[in-house]
């Protein structure tokens, strides 16, 4: 909510790479974990959810940042929301149209992106109170930041549970494949892992400024 | 969390343009609204074509794959009232035709037929493969399944679940009046008869759940064809 009071801040690049590093929506935010755990089993399946939902982010930040003057404070949430879904609804159509396969292995959680808080979230939190280049650079950022994430997740979930990255095979055929991996739980163990070695490091990295300082 | 307090201050003290705000609101919710929905309808007209293009491409190359041989193929559909077959529209309903595929030269290679049934998780679709020469299914291909992957979705991609559908008997009986066996599920490694399906141990209920819709489409479909082989000429449009 910080954020919301550096209003008329000129435009910098830390508005790009705060989503991407700093801030990121799932490694340090923990926001939208249903369509991180569950779409997050193949490396195609999260490079295709990420590219979705940064779309949807950007364009309605787009929009909610236009509209954001007009739009009464009591209705906002419903505004966003409706925005948002619109944006979804053409996603959807626009993966049926690009690749059938892909429709099939993202099933349901297209549409689930409505209700990724990261999206209402940015659309609340910065979008509704900065300005259109503003607004687009964060979606950019939150969305790159959520599809690096979502294809950490996925390549190794790949690996792992099918030995395969972005369907090439990786191994010979006496891999034995760890299908847990492509599992529900193993976007758990996976996610897990991450967090860990994320947080591990961020740790390091703390003590040694306190060390040297 | 600073919004909620605004929230609440602001209807508080509605003052004297609560009218004004009230009309205000649903304005703009209508508007935003009537915006997102002819931004819907915009985007659902132009893909809709492309959408069908793609689904009607998926099945098609599934009706060559699993016809070895197949080169085209054709819709047709059995007329109750005539008890003959005809060629069918482009835009028939899928549970109501079959596909023949034809070689090169124009010869009958045999049929594709789509079969659907409820999963474990969802409704499974597939294709499957007459040939009229081995009187048996001899190829399957699932079109849409949401399947457990890594145990379910084995019903795609088991090799040995696979062998199941390279020869599963569906002769008629004497008469010819129907099959003179039913498919039948079995459970894994107690296959004994051609007409029995091996399940996968880990994926009962999606195994199950195509020796079923096959068990079905067959008992449906094989003696209504079979004595018409006749029938199927290579003419007319290509099958949607």
């Amino acid at each position: 909510m910080a954020i919301g009071l550096e209003q008329e801040t000129p435009l910098s690049a830390d508005d790009f790479l705060d989503g991407v590093f700093k801030r990121n929506p799932v490694f340090v935010q923990v926001l939208g974990m249903c369509p991180v755990l569950a779409v997050s089993n193949t490396a195609i399946n999260a490079l295709a959810m990420g590219l979705a939902t940064s779309f949807v982010l950007l364009m309605s930040n787009l929009v909610v940042s236009l509209i954001r003057g007009v739009v009464p404070k009591q209705v906002r949430i419903v505004t966003f929301i409706l925005v948002i879904a619109t944006f979804v609804t053409i996603v959807d159509y626009l993966i049926q149209a690009i690749s059938l396969d892909l429709h099939k292995a993202l099933g349901a959680f297209i549409s689930l992106i409505v209700v990724n808080c990261l999206i209402l979230g940015r659309a609340e939190a910065f979008a509704s109170q900065n300005g259109v280049a503003r607004s687009m650079l964060d979606a950019l950022g939150m969305g790159c930041g959520f599809t690096l994430a979502l294809l950490c997740l996925g390549g190794v979930r790949e690996v792992l549970g099918a030995g395969s990255l972005f369907g090439a095979r990786l191994f010979g055929d006496a891999y034995q494949e760890w299908v847990v991996m492509m599992l529900p739980p193993g976007g758990f163990f996976a996610l897990a892992a991450w967090l860990l070695l994320i947080n591990w490091f961020a740790q390091r990295k703390h003590q040694a400024l306190e060390s040297t300082t | 969390m600073s919004n909620l307090r605004q929230t609440a201050r602001t209807s508080e003290h509605p003052g004297g343009s609560e009218n004004h705000g009230a009309v205000r609101i649903y304005g703009v919710v209508l508007g935003v609204g009537v915006v997102c929905a002819l931004a819907i309808v915009t985007v659902y007209e132009i893909t809709r074509p492309i959408i069908q293009r793609n689904r009607i491409a998926l099945r098609q190359r599934a009706i060559l794959d699993i016809l070895p041989g197949a080169s085209t193929s054709r819709a047709f559909r059995f007329d109750a009232a005539t008890q003959t077959i005809q060629p069918a529209q482009a835009d028939a309903a899928e549970s109501e035709v079959v596909f023949a595929g034809f070689d090169d030269e124009g010869q009958l290679v045999g049929l594709a037929i789509a079969a659907q049934g409820m999963g474990y998780q969802d409704v499974i679709r597939l294709l499957y493969a007459y040939s009229f020469a081995a009187e048996a299914v001899i190829g399957i291909r699932v079109l849409e399944s949401r399947e457990t992957p890594g145990l379910g979705d084995r019903i795609e991609k088991d090799a040995n679940f696979l062998t199941n559908f390279e020869k599963l008997d569906v002769r008629l009986n004497q008469q010819g009046t129907e099959l003179a066996n039913r498919i039948e599920f079995v459970k894994a490694g107690e296959k004994q008869h051609p007409w029995q399906v091996d399940g996968i141990t880990g994926a009962t209920i999606s195994t199950r759940a195509v020796a079923e819709m096959l068990s079905e489409s067959t008992a449906a479909w094989i003696p209504a064809v079979h004595a018409r082989q006749a029938d199927f000429k290579f003419q007319g449009r290509e099958a949607p």
